[in-house]
């Protein structure tokens, strides 16, 4: 259980003018036996806002995001979301709280069709029926890719029939039709060519204009400096540094996470 | 845009295949071209194979096979197998020929007593697959041998319970009147169009894409075709066998099952992905043990068809080739070994041509020596085609 004992009732601290965070993680520590993974780290994410988290192997980034996936509890610290506590003991806690993770293997099934896939886990059945309601399902699927022009030539083939681009379009379209408020996506562009990488960063930019609040996890700076508003630099499990990306270059951003220039720990967005 | 961004050719290339016009399951279509040549040659070679009697001694002769290949198709489609199929229905036989013969229990009784025991062993069987994480090949060729077991212990000394109820002798040895025949397959045939036509309008209420007017009523006219041919075929014997419509009402729940409920699609999702199921939180554990118990009541309900073929129930029922050759026609029907393809109807094609080569070669007056031969060979042919199927989908790219 995250420490519930608050002391300022749950209320996300806001700058004056913009919305406060959607998701706020404060104080957060994590510990694997005797290696502190994560160390009073805090990490913060704005509804139609794309935050990415960068930090060298072993920086804590993955413990972050497995800590707001819900595949592992934080020690200590608390994670707020919309400014309200809450515990994310699970995957279904995460899911169930509107948080979506799209994984860097995608977690697709490849003998399943695109309406298929987009809802995995959560088949509509037929009203006082038990069986699927495979028209509506396959209409939505269409609605959510057409709005997020992700352009996929057929829903009914079978997803293994498609390229990696289209395929990473189908992860994050599911994410988009679950994730009410918070996208988490893990290196989305690792395995992919330079077209299919700018598909997909359009699609990363339709999510927060559809005002989601998305976290990317990527070691790119390329990536980082196209498509994140804001950076988060986690260096041996502490925060290293926050970055506006469009003040700052991408060396300021490179000297935090190898720690090799001085750079304040910053709380919050600057 | 991902297609206009990336491969303009290729775009053009799947717009064009995509026009061109293809069956939804080409694995079929070859299993139904095999079927044809099977068919074809045996007919060349002896004249009778064709003729209503011997139709009719088919249809009675794959029963039990195409039963238990219905089963083993969900298991596959799960990624999992199971080899103790045989020994089930040997045990359920043993235990109906008991109740019935021994303690003079009445048939239905007996009848869902031996569908129980089969539930129990798959409840079995599915939870230590689950509890242990011991692969399902494991658990099921100790299954195999125990339930092997159990059965020779049931049946005792004589080596055979005699089962002398008429009911039970009646499921598999019992013909329906003509005209009945032909009211159930109107009510069939009815039912295929009225399901494919509340599809369209559904479809097009939704603003899907659909198949045309005409496309549907050839697909419907097909399917009346081809019912009406088998129906006047099996009238000019003795009539449509009962079993046939036990065989093909499973066929239809467990098609059904598959491919219309929650549950079918996570049956599916497990085969293709199952880190992916797991983490759409599909329960992959309870529907493991879900499918294991269906199958060993499918088993189970196979016993009881075999017993009443036998009008006993042996030792030896159950036993030799038959559960090898109810995988063999799961997999000839176009089932994957791999997990996460196949179809339940596809089983009945496979046991089709498992049955037509061993009915065949029958009156041809070969030994088992050749039939085994030929079983096996027309395997491997499925089986290459399915592994060929999948390294091309590999190299596509995906995963699985």
């Amino acid at each position: 259980m995250p420490a519930l004992t608050s002391t300022d009732g749950g209320r996300a601290p806001s700058a004056p003018g913009r919305p406060g965070p959607i998701l706020q993680m404060r104080h957060v520590c994590k510990r694997y036996g005797r290696v502190a993974a994560l160390v009073d780290a805090n990490f913060s994410v704005r509804a139609g806002e794309i935050v990415a988290l960068v930090g060298d192997n072993g920086a804590g980034k993955s413990t972050l995001v497995k800590a707001i996936a819900g595949t592992h509890r934080i020690d200590s610290g608390e994670i707020l979301l919309g400014g309200t506590h809450v515990s994310i003991g699970s995957p279904a806690d995460a899911a169930s709280l509107g948080i979506e993770t799209v994984y860097q293997d995608l977690a697709l099934c490849d003998n399943l069709d695109v309406t298929a896939n987009l809802y995995l886990g959560r088949e509509r059945r037929r009203q006082r029926t038990p069986f699927l309601d495979h028209e509506v399902m396959e209409q939505r699927a269409a609605d959510i890719i057409r709005d997020l022009a992700a352009h996929l030539p057929v829903l009914d083939v079978p997803v293994s029939a498609l390229s990696g681009g289209q395929r990473q379009a189908i992860a994050v379209s599911r994410a988009a039709l679950w994730g009410s408020k918070v996208v988490l996506l893990d290196e989305p562009t690792a395995a992919l060519g330079v077209a299919q990488t700018a598909m997909v960063y359009q699609l990363v930019r339709r999510l927060r204009d559809r005002g989601l609040a998305v976290v990317v996890i990527s070691h790119n700076m390329a990536d980082v400096f196209a498509i994140a508003d804001r950076i988060t630099v986690l260096r041996l499990g502490r925060n290293a540094g926050e970055f506006l990306t469009s003040a700052t270059h991408p060396d300021q951003v490179v000297a935090a996470i190898t720690g090799s220039a001085g750079l304040p720990t910053g709380d919050e967005s600057p | 845009m991902i297609e206009a961004t990336t491969h303009p050719t290729a775009s053009r290339v799947t717009q064009l295949v995509s026009s061109v016009p293809r069956p939804r399951d080409a694995g079929a279509v070859t299993v139904g071209i095999g079927l044809a040549v099977v068919w074809t040659a045996f007919q060349l070679l002896n004249n009778n194979f064709l003729s209503a009697r011997n139709l009719s001694n088919l249809v009675l002769q794959i029963a039990v096979l195409g039963t238990l290949a219905t089963g083993m198709v969900m298991v596959l489609v799960l990624g999992e197998i199971d080899l103790s199929v045989g020994a089930i229905a040997g045990v359920s036989a043993a235990t109906l020929a008991i109740l019935i013969t021994n303690a003079g229990v009445p048939a239905a009784i007996a009848i869902l007593a031996a569908l129980l025991v089969g539930a129990a062993i798959g409840l079995l069987h599915g939870s230590i697959i689950t509890a242990f994480g011991i692969p399902s090949f494991i658990v099921t060729l100790a299954g195999l041998l125990v339930w092997q077991g159990v059965q020779l212990a049931l049946v005792g000394d004589g080596g055979e319970i005699p089962i002398r109820d008429p009911f039970i002798r009646g499921i598999a040895s019992s013909y329906i009147p003509p005209a009945l025949g032909w009211v159930l397959a109107l009510v069939l045939v009815t039912g295929a169009a009225g399901f494919r036509l509340r599809r369209r309008t559904r479809r097009l209420r939704n603003s899907l894409p659909v198949a045309t007017l005409a496309s549907e009523t050839v697909a419907i006219a097909g399917i009346g075709a081809f019912t009406a041919a088998v129906t006047w075929l099996l009238n000019s014997y003795f009539g449509v066998p009962w079993v046939l419509v036990l065989v093909l009402a499973l066929v239809m729940v467990c098609g059904a099952l598959m491919t219309e409920t929650p549950f079918g699609r996570h049956i599916y999702a497990i085969g293709g992905n199952r880190e992916a199921a797991r983490r759409s939180s599909i329960r992959v554990r309870g529907t493991t043990i879900a499918v294991f118990m269906i199958i060993s009541v499918i088993a189970a309900l196979a016993g009881i068809i075999e017993a009443s073929r036998q009008f006993s129930a042996s030792n030896a029922l159950g036993g030799g080739t038959l559960q090898l050759n109810a995988i063999a026609a799961a997999v000839i029907g176009g089932t994957s070994l791999f997990g996460g393809r196949g179809r339940v109807y596809q089983a009945i094609i496979g046991a089709l041509v498992v049955g037509s080569v061993q009915n065949g070669l029958d009156l041809l007056g070969q030994p088992a020596a050749i039939k085994n031969i030929a079983t096996g060979v027309i395997l491997v042919i499925a089986v290459v085609v399915d592994a060929v199927g999948r390294r091309r989908r590999i190299a596509r790219g995906s995963t699985d």
